[in-house]
């Protein structure tokens, strides 16, 4: 069920989760919204290489890269992509970058 | 109080003879009015024929990447109390040990915060919080973690809720101490437990003897089943109370009567390996024969008992159909000995790991990695010696691929001199 949310003159659709409904929406303006929510106070270099290593990746391959290839290229352990994205690389970080919601098998 | 939705054929699932779940959702829907949606949902799905959960759903709490399954409905318009209806895994006591207090506890924060409806337990053994809203989960998580101590479990591609049998706490068999084990290994793997960072799932189970209570064999990508490498312990005398019918075989499982045991039919016949002998007084077992098959221990309880240079068989691959068919554990290591600080077991989970992370593909379980790669790999980075006890089907396929490393001279042949001593 997708929702409308505006936020800086700007309007986003978001689905149940808030992840937006499409990678075209994605602006900088999208990161500043969501970051409160994703119990982030200042975005850093390191949320920035993080996102931008994510969009990359989803631009190169169509999907979001798997935990391992994330930490091999940006260098961060796991558990220093969780300071960064306290809810973690799958809800934090990719809904940040404007990456569709990862599916998951439980 | 009436209920909101009518239920004509989620109703016919209390018409059986043994308890159902109808029933107790009912009863709790007279209060939570998520109960009651959730009723009509059901009763919705048996009348579209077709499930009206989304698939997936990302929620969680802060910190963690796993323990909070998100779930919601495609028609909030109908059932707006079941609109969220996420599922929280709740790591279980090793061998499921309570307090009554703790359980009314656990009772009262989900009534208010959650459903009020319970899994005791899932198939990976953690308590399951059925059904909240995103806005309660860090709250749940907040009196979990402080009013009883406990945490959430594994979900998604992480290391899953270690779980055990009830092991030396009850059970005179257990070769090791399951509970112990299984602690040791959630404390010390935290953070694979709580912050996804695997191929796909992983699963130990710990059994405290081959009888395998937790069935670790068919369900842990590593089981850890308690065995012994000395003799099985004869008592004689007991041996023959029970041929003459003065204890009661099976431990009273099968029927509490005494009655004299037809040890040959009973017992000596029925070990697979033809691996005992009685001639009328005593009880002869050739231990080097034996397959820790437990038949004759459970038949005779009183007289026979595992060995006392105890430990356990690690096995690893053990997994349901998804990409490949089901599959069974294998034998890797015949024999570890199992106590504190388990510093060998580590050692060894930690290569495994590493090359599975390195190499699995994407939803691809241990055992599958095994397969597409083959064991040789997986002996070589674990740094394990191949041992006929490994072999899964000894009778099916007479061939080994030795690595090239392991031959003289590798592949390599000198065809010139061979053509020398042989002709074409």
């Amino acid at each position: 069920m997708a929702q409308k949310v505006e936020f800086k003159g700007k309007v986003f659709e978001v689905d149940e989760d808030g992840f937006i409904q499409s990678f075209d929406q994605w602006c900088p303006e999208w990161v500043e919204f969501v970051k409160q929510s994703e119990g982030i106070e200042e975005l850093t270099e390191g949320h920035w290489k993080v996102i931008h290593m994510l969009q990359d990746y989803y631009q190169k391959h169509g999907i979001a890269p798997m935990v391992r290839i994330l930490t091999k290229v940006t260098g961060y352990k796991l558990k220093e992509i969780y300071e960064l994205f306290p809810s973690g690389p799958g809800k934090g970080a990719c809904k940040m970058a404007g990456l569709p919601k990862p599916t998951g098998c439980v | 109080m009436a209920l909101k939705h009518k239920t004509p054929m989620v109703d016919e699932l209390m018409s059986g003879p043994w308890p159902s779940f109808v029933a107790d959702i009912k009863r709790l829907a007279e209060r939570k009015p998520q109960c009651d949606d959730l009723l009509g949902l059901l009763e919705l799905s048996y009348r579209d024929k077709e499930g009206h959960w989304k698939h997936g759903g990302i929620v969680g709490v802060f910190g963690y990447g796993g323990g909070v399954i998100g779930r919601y409905c495609d028609r909030p318009d109908l059932f707006p109390n079941v609109a969220h209806f996420h599922t929280l895994r709740v790591n279980q006591p090793a061998s499921k040990f309570y307090t009554t207090d703790v359980l009314r506890k656990l009772c009262d924060i989900w009534e208010e915060k959650g459903s009020g409806l319970f899994n005791f337990h899932g198939s990976t053994g953690d308590i399951i919080l059925l059904g909240t809203t995103t806005d309660q989960l860090e709250p749940v998580f907040y009196d979990l973690t402080h009013e009883l101590g406990m945490d959430l479990g594994g979900s998604g591609s992480n290391l899953r809720t270690p779980s055990c049998c009830v092991g030396r706490a009850r059970c005179e068999w257990s070769c090791l101490d399951t509970q112990d084990l299984t602690y040791d290994l959630t404390m010390r793997y935290q953070d694979e437990l709580h912050r996804p960072m695997f191929p796909y799932k992983f699963k130990f189970k710990v059994s405290g003897c081959p009888n395998d209570c937790v069935a670790a064999i068919a369900r842990a990508d590593c089981s850890i089943i308690g065995t012994w490498r000395d003799n099985i312990r004869i008592d004689q005398e007991a041996v023959r109370a029970y041929v003459g019918g003065e204890l009661v075989p099976n431990g009273g499982a099968h029927g509490f009567e005494k009655r004299p045991l037809d040890i040959q039919a009973e017992v000596i016949d029925k070990c697979p390996t033809k691996c005992m002998e009685w001639d009328g007084k005593n009880l002869k077992i050739w231990d080097e024969e034996c397959v820790r098959c437990m038949h004759c221990i459970n038949v005779m309880p009183r007289a026979l008992r595992p060995g006392e240079d105890v430990g356990a068989t690690i096995l690893v691959g053990a997994k349901a159909p998804i990409l490949e068919g089901a599959q069974l554990s294998s034998v890797v290591i015949p024999f570890m000995k199992m106590e504190p600080p388990y510093e060998e077991f580590h050692e060894f989970v930690e290569k495994m790991w590493d090359w599975w992370m390195e190499h699995g593909k994407n939803r691809e379980r241990l055992g599958e990695l095994i397969q597409r790669l083959g064991m040789r790999e997986f002996l070589k980075v674990t740094g394990l010696k191949p041992d006929p006890r490994m072999v899964n089907t000894p009778r099916y396929n007479p061939y080994i691929f030795f690595d090239p490393a392991d031959v003289p001279g590798g592949w390599e042949r000198d065809t010139k001199a061979f053509r020398e001593r042989h002709q074409p």
